[in-house]
């Protein structure tokens, strides 16, 4: 970890356990997340890597069933105390596997949150929908249609905006959970050339079933398995032949199962 | 086993195109009612409205004197007037109410609280409406009466209270599958972005259901404008131009089941009420008509 070993700590996952209904979703998973990382969360389905974002911004409360114990801490700064729950979901922003453009228009869309945050100048709004379109590698093709539906754009165009739209509250943490699956390779590919600029600022966790993705794009890599985590560490050794875990190495090697 | 999915094969080639003709009876019949009660409602009152009936009085006569011997009189305007008074003061009643209740109910209230809601919405929803003519009739009339201090409580504002008593169990239970149906992926990409339960609200789900939170309404009015008994009941079946909540006020549905049985059948009287049945008939389906070009409206412009 010779690249990262000196880095502050942006979120600290501390014996993170998680059960919907006494089911295990996590057991009690420990690892930090440094700043202006980007950390690649790999795993099979239901290994419980969703569940993981959810309780970073706490919208696993949205599960009555879900059962929380351990801690996240972001800046030291346990999840779970902060009183403000809008607050802290403003820092940090969330991309879903499948675009959900809300039913309003492109220029709305991005422009959601800083307006539920209190900003009302429309100069303001403007420059704010602009610049994230344009992080989002969207504006060029929208600039023109800010007003027509967002829900009425493409598959991968509307994924863009979500990002445009994760931005739009300047996050602290950017939480992908396996965006590409709904977007073709060549918009993929794009967004990642995004993602890669965006790490000077953000801290990004990249949740993705691509194996390939994590590795191209992630600083550290995780490997969750059967709701444990089994790996953690610089994407050299997870994606080297020598692995801490053989079970790691078979993953991503592709020998699995 | 070869030769009983053959027959079944057979079986359901003959039956197919059976099934499809009932089917297509049965969305049919539906037009055919319609038209069916239109066109026998009409006939009664045929006779009176091209042989004798003064369309302009009828229409704009507040003088409703159908069985006075020396001065027939059949105007309908303060029915009208009352029925779309007492209608008007049950929605301002109601709307908010019912829509409020609706969001209480789909998207802040626990799953427990929400059953018992939902069971005692839907109770409400049953009671017949004699019986809430009969509230109004003791309850809201002595209310009315010791709160407002005035003479007769069996008003416009009791009707009104009434109605709304009756429309608000429709306007939730439409208005919160309005909301159900919104998906959640919404109300999650929203709240990620940092809104406020509140928030989300008014600025997802509220446009995102106004199709359906409409026709909550309308169904509501509906309902208001088509009451009988209970407005017979609680409105005082005065014909008079209503000039304020405490006045008397009589509908034209009340009207009509109060003075059919009375009226000899064929003569003008028994006619013209036909006739009202009519006009109510042509209200509903105005509204109606208004609601379906509103709502494309609506969806044209997303």
């Amino acid at each position: 970890m010779a690249q990262t070993s000196n880095a502050t700590k942006k979120i600290e996952i501390a014996d993170l356990t998680v059960r919907y209904d006494g089911l295990e979703a996590l057991k009690g998973i420990s690892f930090d997340i440094y700043e202006n990382e980007i950390l690649g969360i790999i795993g099979p389905a239901q290994s419980g890597k969703t569940t993981l974002l959810k309780t970073i911004n706490r919208t696993i409360e949205f599960e009555p069933s879900a059962a929380v114990s351990g801690s996240v801490k972001i800046d030291g700064t346990d999840v779970q105390s902060i009183r403000n729950v809008n607050q802290l979901r403003r820092r940090i922003g969330m991309v879903f596997p499948l675009p959900v453009g809300l039913p309003m228009s492109i220029y709305d869309n991005v422009a959601f949150a800083p307006r539920t945050a209190g900003i009302r100048k429309r100069s303001e709004l403007d420059e704010l929908v602009e610049r994230c379109l344009q992080q989002a590698a969207l504006w060029d093709e929208v600039k023109d249609r800010l007003n027509s539906l967002g829900t009425k754009l493409s598959g991968g165009q509307q994924q863009r905006l979500t990002i445009a739209r994760a931005l739009s509250h300047q996050p602290e943490i950017l939480c992908l959970d396996e965006f590409s699956i709904a977007v073709d390779p060549v918009t993929t590919m794009r967004i990642e050339d995004i993602l890669k600029e965006l790490r000077s600022q953000i801290t990004i966790i990249l949740v993705t079933n691509l194996v390939q993705q994590a590795r191209r794009l992630a600083d550290r890599t995780a490997f969750i398995f059967e709701s444990e985590l089994i790996e953690i560490d610089d994407n050299d050794v997870i994606f080297s032949d020598s692995p801490a875990h053989r079970l790691t190495y078979d993953y991503v090697s592709g020998n699995f199962g | 086993m070869k030769i009983i999915t053959n027959v079944f094969h057979q079986l359901g080639r003959w039956c197919e195109p059976v099934i499809e003709g009932i089917i297509r009876l049965c969305g049919i019949s539906a037009i055919i009612f319609v038209f069916g009660i239109f066109f026998f409602v009409f006939r009664e009152g045929m006779g009176f409205f091209f042989g004798g009936l003064d369309i302009v009085e009828f229409l704009t006569s507040p003088e409703w004197y159908p069985t006075s011997v020396s001065n027939k009189r059949y105007g309908v305007l303060a029915l009208v007037a009352g029925t779309f008074s007492v209608t008007a003061l049950a929605m301002v009643l109601a709307v908010p109410f019912g829509l409020g209740a609706a969001i209480f109910v789909s998207e802040f209230c626990g799953p427990k609280l929400k059953e018992t809601l939902k069971i005692v919405i839907e109770l409400l929803a049953a009671i017949p409406s004699v019986v809430w003519g009969f509230i109004g009739l003791t309850v809201m009339n002595a209310l009315i009466i010791k709160i407002f201090k005035v003479p007769i409580g069996l008003t416009m504002l009791n009707g009104g209270i009434i109605l709304s008593l009756m429309s608000v169990p429709i306007i939730v239970s439409i208005g919160e599958d309005a909301l159900k149906a919104v998906p959640d992926s919404y109300r999650e990409a929203a709240e990620a972005l940092g809104a406020t339960r509140w928030q989300v609200v008014y600025r997802v789900l509220l446009p995102t259901a106004k199709n359906g939170l409409l026709a909550a309404v309308l169904l509501g009015v509906g309902r208001a404008v088509g009451e009988t008994m209970a407005v017979l009941m609680t409105t005082g079946h005065a014909v008079n131009m209503p000039l304020g909540p405490f006045d008397s006020v009589r509908t034209l549905t009340a009207t009509i089941a109060a003075e059919l049985g009375e009226a000899a059948v064929g003569s003008d009287h028994y006619r013209v009420l036909f006739i009202i049945g009519v006009l109510l008939f042509s209200i509903t389906f105005i509204v109606n008509f208004v609601t379906d070009l509103v709502i494309k409206g609506i969806r044209e412009k997303a």
